[in-house]
Order: structure tokens, then C-alpha cells, then sequence
């Protein structure tokens, strides 16, 4: 059950194949955001998190898996730590001038 | 201009099909993380937080323009249209797909590049002056060295398993612009009397979270004798480097808890076995080396002082960029132009695909398809005639390339830092972009003067901090982003550690903070005559934590 001390936490990964930010869903399967986890809101459940983390690990589906914790908002799943929402948001910078510069042009 | 030899070609190619089937192999499941992560980044791949990061070598930081398209290609077809110029005279792309590597290392090796020894414990890309070959006040172009030593360590077998990583850097004048004092081993080319060439040699440089200058253990080594005295120090760190603890595995501990004489006898007995030997260098190699490195034919072209002068009186924006971002060469006709990579606001070190593509279109109309990458993380045209420079200015500024601020406040070195970096503790880049709009105004930035901000997201001192004359360094302190301030390093020949000031600032406050020790080395230099890194040394660091920290300061 929760408990006061607890923090809800979430599984997340790197995918094999290029490296993206990914978060275990509901359904078992890796989302592409963080909104879309399943929230893991007391040990038995974070123990299944670990489980499924190990096994993709091993499958060669995903590196670096982590447990994280976050604090539940009404805007959805925030980490506590800016590490991982900068993994969950993208970098904070404007950083592909030629890619938006394109992407203007083509509108 | 050196040219791939036929080893390097034959190598290159066996490395990349190795890694194609390293790669098929990791992605069909048939090898674990574990096993593949040694086996990519022995060919530069890091896992960062969003992506795979490719670091591709730029030997001594000399490219052509068809290498510079192939970067700008590699950016456009597998990256996200840009890559990021680095400290290390590399390049690294934030965003190829694991899959998509061993084509773009593919397409690397087309144009004599490549991605080995930018990682792990071996001897690393062998950096140099960016004015080599070019400026006026070298002895001779250091990168033929650079190349002999990149050869020569190039999957050395004695040396690709050292306590640590391994960085060399070569200078061939008094001036310093490529930091050879926090380098494992720098050196200085040089003349003796006789006119010889030799090397002034330097170890046990570095900066990471123990920052350490530099010992000078000869004054003059013959150039014949390069490869073996090198061999003989790399022998002695090998044997006694540490291997127990990461963080004191570099030479620079050795150095500092050894003692640099006892060591430098360690190395001259090594030595004495080895100098008469297979190392030495035979003069017929040094000029076979020498003449891949000719520079091209620069015709005269004295109607350039003329016509320089007429648009510099016309064109105050010109001649504010000619003022900082033109440097004399060794031919009179001629000037060596940094290309700025740091625009106004910007990301320090960021190229677009098109910028990349636009400065190899512009090295060939006017800089005999030469190009430089520094260790400031800016570019370099090393060979451009007076007379061309209006016309490249003009080029320049449509591609958002001609930012007149070389060496002023806003040209600041910045890492990566947590926006991409896995071992970050903070964002570096914000903080650059912040302080670079907060000095936009050009006169400002002119009355300021020479001014090197340095910033790194980790103690790993990627972003030079240790060496700036202001370095910011990020931290993390109860989950949040604060930044240490240091004041006094320089990385030149004159080269000091910086000294931490107090306590760190916040994101909302660094800002301010730099204003204040700004308007401090305002109000207390003698004139605009001396730069903020002599009043600094002149008045010491007090005045500037008064300034910071107020009585707070005085109280400590
Ligand atoms: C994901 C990217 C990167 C990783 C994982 C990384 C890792 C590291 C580490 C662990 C060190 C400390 C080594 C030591 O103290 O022994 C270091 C030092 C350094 N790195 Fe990076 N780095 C990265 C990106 C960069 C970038 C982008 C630059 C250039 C802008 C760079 C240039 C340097 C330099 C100049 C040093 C200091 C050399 C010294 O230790 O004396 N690195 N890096
Ligand atoms: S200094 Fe730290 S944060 Fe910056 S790139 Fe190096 S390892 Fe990453």
C-alpha cells in the first residue's frame, strides 16, 4: 500500500536500437513518454518493475534501465530529479537550427 | 597536405566491417550490453541521455572542405541536421541511430576519417594549434609531429591499455593556443642556437576534478629523439600509473606524488635504452611527413591592404570583425579567420548541416580548402588573402557565421552538460546562452575586452573551466542546479589553475553574478589597456568576492 514515505516510481531505459528515452507502459510494452508509464505506487508493484526491467535488459531490448521516482501532478508524471526530466522532455535548448529552419520552410 | 597512407586505409576499412558485424551482432541479441559497450566506444560510441553520441576525430584539427561536407551530410542524413564542435578539435553527433553507425563510420572512412582511439585508455586524438601551419609567430607547423605521434600511437600494442586516457598536444610557438600545459604531455617545438628543431616537453598536465599544471622536464629535445622520449615516459607511466583508483589513474598523479624528478630520472634511464634505437626519427620520414604538410601556393596579392582599408572605413561592422576574427599570417597578403561558433544567444560549438556545408564551399573559393577546428570550439580558414576577405564577410553573414567575437565575453567554451551528457550535474549550455545575450551589445563587449568564460556541467572539466579566466562549473546540491565560480585559470603559457571564489549561484543568479565581477575588473583596471586576467592578477581575488558576496566575504 502506499505509505506516506513512499515515492511512486516508473521503469525507464534507453532503446537498443538508437538510444531513445523510453518508460515502461502499462501494457508491458516501452513508451516513447513518460506520461504513458505505468506507475509503480508500492514495492510489490516495483519489484514487478525491476522484473520486467532485467528481462528486457536481457532480451537486448533496452540499456541502462533505471528505476525512477516521481511525484504525481495533474499535468501527468514529473521526476523528482532534472536529470531525468530532461531524459522524459528532450534537451532544454533550441538545438537543430538547420532541422527547424527546414521545417519552417516546408510549412 | 597529408594523405591517408595505406595502412591506415587497409585498417580503417577491417575496423568498420569488424564494427558492422560487432553492431549486427549486439542488435540480433547474440552479445550483451556488457560485452558491446568496450567494443563501441573503442569506436567512439557513447550512450548519452537521449541518444548514441558518435565522437569522430579531426586529427590535430585540420579537415578539407570534402571532409567538412561529409560532416555536414552525416549531420543532415543521420543526425538531426547539426553536430557540436568540441574542446578536443572533435566532432560529436548527439543523435545516430546505433544501427546507423557503421554506415556513417562507412562514409567516414571515404574521406580518410574516422572515430578510433577517441575513447578508452589509449594515447587520444593528438591535438594542436589551430593556427598551425599559418601563423606568424610559429618556429615551423607542429603538425607533422602530431601526425608522427598519431602514427606511432595509432593501436600502439604496449600502449592501448594504460591506467587512463592519454592526451598530447603540440605548439610550435610562444604564444600557446593549444593548452599545452594541462595536457598528459605537452609539447613546445622549438630552435636551439644552431637553428635545430627540438621540442620543449611537458608532463603530467590536466584538469578533470584534480586540476594539475604541467611540469617542464626538458628544455630541449632534438626532434630525432621525439618517439623515443616519448616511448620512454608512456613506459614509466604504463609500469607505475595507477591502476587501483580511477581517479588517480592519470600521469598527473604520478607526476604530483612521485615528484617530477625522480620520475624524470625514471624516464631518462628508459630513455637511454631506447634513443639510439628503432625510434629514432630519420630525417628522410620527418620530410617525407613534412611534405604531405607543404602549405599551398599563396600567390602575392598586395592589392589586399588597399582594399582592406577602404572597406574597413565603409563598413564598421566589417572592420569590427576584422579587428577580432582576422590574425596575421606568415605571409603578409595573407590572414588566418576565425569563424565563430558562437553566436549571440546561441549553442557554443553548434554547426548546422548547412553551416558545415557553407564553410566547405567557403575554404575552397577562398581559403585554399583549408580548415581548422579549435580548441575554443570555433573554426578557422588558415589561409585567406587580405583581398578575399570582404567577399568571405559577406558570405559568412548570411550563414549566420561572421559574429565579430573572437576572444570577447561571448565567445564562451561550453560542454554539453546535463542537456545531452549522462555524468552531468548541470546544464551548461543555458547558462552560456544566458550570459552571451546579457553581453550582446557589441561595444560593450569591445570595452569589456579579452575575456575567456569557460563552463563545464561535471568535474570532468570538459568545458575547460579550471581554465578560464571566469569558469563556471555546474554542481548538483540538494537536487538542484547550482554553479561554482572560478577566477584566474588560463590555459595559455602563462597558463594558472582558477581559484573557486565561494559559494555558488544559482541558475537565476549566475547571470548577475558574472555582471558583478565584470563591473568589478571594470572599475579596478588601470585602463582598457589591461585585460581582465592582469587586473586579476594584479588585485587578487578579494576585490571580486566583496563584489560577490559582500560582507559575507569578510566575515569567511
Ligand atoms: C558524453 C560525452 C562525454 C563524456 C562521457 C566525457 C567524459 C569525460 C571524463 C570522464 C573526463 C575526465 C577524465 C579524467 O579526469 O580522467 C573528461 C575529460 C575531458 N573531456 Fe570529456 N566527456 C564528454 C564530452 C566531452 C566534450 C563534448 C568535450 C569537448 C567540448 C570533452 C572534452 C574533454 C576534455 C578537454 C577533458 C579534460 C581532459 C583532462 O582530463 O585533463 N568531453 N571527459
Ligand atoms: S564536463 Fe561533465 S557534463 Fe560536461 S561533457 Fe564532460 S562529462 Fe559531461
Amino acid at each position: 500500500m502506499t505509505t506516506a514515505s513512499f515515492k511512486t516510481k516508473v521503469l525507464t531505459a534507453n532503446r537498443l536500437t538508437d538510444g531513445i528515452s523510453v518508460w515502461l507502459g502499462a501494457n508491458g510494452e516501452w513508451v516513447f513518454s513518460l506520461k504513458d508509464a505505468f506507475l509503480a505506487r508500492h514495492d510489490e508493484a516495483v519489484a514487478a518493475l525491476t522484473a520486467a526491467g532485467d528481462q528486457a535488459q536481457a532480451d537486448n531490448r533496452v540499456v541502462d534501465v533505471s528505476v525512477i521516482e516521481i511525484e504525481e501532478t495533474p499535468c501527468g508524471p514529473r521526476p523528482y530529479r532534472l536529470r531525468e526530466r530532461i531524459r522524459a522532455d528532450g534537451p532544454t535548448i533550441a538545438y537543430a537550427p538547420a532541422a527547424a529552419a527546414r521545417a519552417s520552410e516546408a510549412a | 597536405m597529408y594523405r591517408y597512407d595505406e595502412f591506415d586505409h587497409a585498417f580503417v576499412a577491417a575496423r568498420v566491417s569488424q564494427f558492422r558485424d560487432q553492431v549486427e551482432r549486439r542488435l540480433s541479441g547474440d552479445i550483451s550490453e556488457e560485452a558491446f559497450k568496450p567494443l563501441r566506444l573503442m569506436n567512439g560510441v557513447y550512450l548519452q541521455l537521449h541518444a548514441y553520441m558518435l565522437r569522430v576525430a579531426v586529427p590535430y584539427g585540420t579537415l578539407n572542405s570534402r571532409q567538412m561536407r561529409k560532416l555536414g551530410h552525416i549531420a543532415r542524413i543521420y543526425d538531426r541536421g547539426y553536430g557540436h564542435f568540441t574542446t578536443r578539435q572533435n566532432i560529436q553527433f548527439n543523435w545516430p541511430a546505433l544501427s546507423d553507425i557503421p554506415a556513417i563510420l562507412e562514409e567516414l572512412a571515404e574521406v580518410e576519417m574516422h572515430a578510433i582511439q577517441t575513447s578508452g585508455n589509449c594515447i587520444r586524438n593528438v591535438t594542436a594549434d589551430h593556427f598551425a601551419g599559418a601563423a606568424a609567430d610559429e618556429v615551423a607547423d607542429p603538425r607533422p609531429y602530431a601526425e608522427i605521434l598519431r602514427q606511432w600511437s595509432s593501436v600502439h600494442p604496449e600502449f592501448s591499455y594504460l591506467p587512463r586516457k592519454f592526451k598530447i598536444a603540440v605548439t610550435a610557438a610562444e604564444r600557446d593556443r593549444a593548452a599545452i600545459q594541462v595536457h598528459d604531455i605537452g609539447l613546445q617545438l622549438k630552435k636551439d642556437a644552431q637553428g635545430r628543431l627540438g621540442f620543449a616537453v611537458w608532463i603530467g598536465g590536466g584538469q578533470g576534478r584534480t586540476p594539475l599544471l604541467a611540469k617542464k622536464i626538458k628544455d630541449f629535445l632534438p626532434e630525432a629523439d621525439l618517439l623515443s622520449y616519448v616511448t620512454a615516459i608512456m613506459r614509466v607511466y604504463n609500469l607505475h600509473g595507477r591502476r587501483d583508483n580511477k581517479f588517480k589513474a592519470r600521469i598527473k598523479i604520478l607526476v604530483h606524488e612521485t615528484g617530477v624528478e625522480k620520475l624524470t630520472q625514471e624516464i631518462d634511464a628508459e630513455w637511454a635504452q631506447l634513443k639510439d634505437g628503432a625510434l629514432k626519427l630519420p630525417e628522410a620520414d620527418v620530410a617525407a611527413i613534412n611534405a604531405y604538410f607543404a602549405p599551398p601556393e599563396l600567390a602575392p596579392r598586395a592589392e589586399g591592404w588597399g582594399e582592406l582599408a577602404a572597406w574597413q572605413k565603409s563598413d564598421s561592422g566589417f572592420a569590427s570583425w576584422v579587428g577580432r576574427n582576422v590574425a596575421p599570417h606568415r605571409h603578409p597578403d595573407y590572414a588566418m579567420v576565425t569563424i565563430s561558433l558562437k553566436p549571440i544567444g546561441g549553442i557554443p560549438g553548434d554547426a548546422s548541416a548547412d553551416q558545415m556545408d557553407a564553410v566547405a564551399r567557403l575554404a575552397q573559393e577562398f581559403g585554399h580548402d583549408q580548415i581548422r577546428v579549435t580548441h575554443e570550439q570555433n573554426l578557422v580558414l588558415p589561409h585567406v588573402a587580405l583581398a578575399d576577405l570582404e567577399p568571405l564577410y559577406r558570405a559568412l553573414l548570411t550563414d549566420g557565421l561572421a559574429t565579430a567575437n573572437a576572444g570577447l565575453i561571448t565567445d564562451i567554451i561550453a560542454c554539453p552538460g546535463l542537456d545531452y551528457c549522462a555524468l552531468a550535474n548541470a546544464r551548461s549550455i543555458p547558462v552560456a546562452q544566458e550570459i552571451s545575450n546579457r553581453f550582446a551589445d557589441p561595444a560593450r563587449q569591445a570595452d569589456i575586452g579579452d575575456l575567456k568564460i569557460k563552463i563545464s556541467g561535471c568535474i570532468n572539466a570538459c568545458g575547460h573551466h579550471h581554465v578560464g579566466h571566469i569558469g563556471i562549473l555546474g554542481v548538483e546540491k540538494k537536487g538542484e542546479e547550482l554553479y561554482q565560480i572560478s577566477l584566474g585559470g588560463s590555459g595559455d603559457e602563462n597558463a594558472s589553475i582558477g581559484q573557486i571564489t565561494g559559494r555558488g549561484f544559482g541558475p537565476d543568479q549566475i547571470t548577475d553574478a558574472i555582471e558583478t565581477i565584470v563591473a568589478t575588473y571594470l572599475a579596478n583596471r588601470t585602463g582598457a589597456d589591461e585585460p581582465f586576467i592582469d587586473c586579476y592578477r594584479r588585485i587578487g581575488a578579494d576585490p571580486f568576492k566583496a563584489a560577490l558576496y559582500g560582507s559575507e566575504a569578510q566575515a569567511a
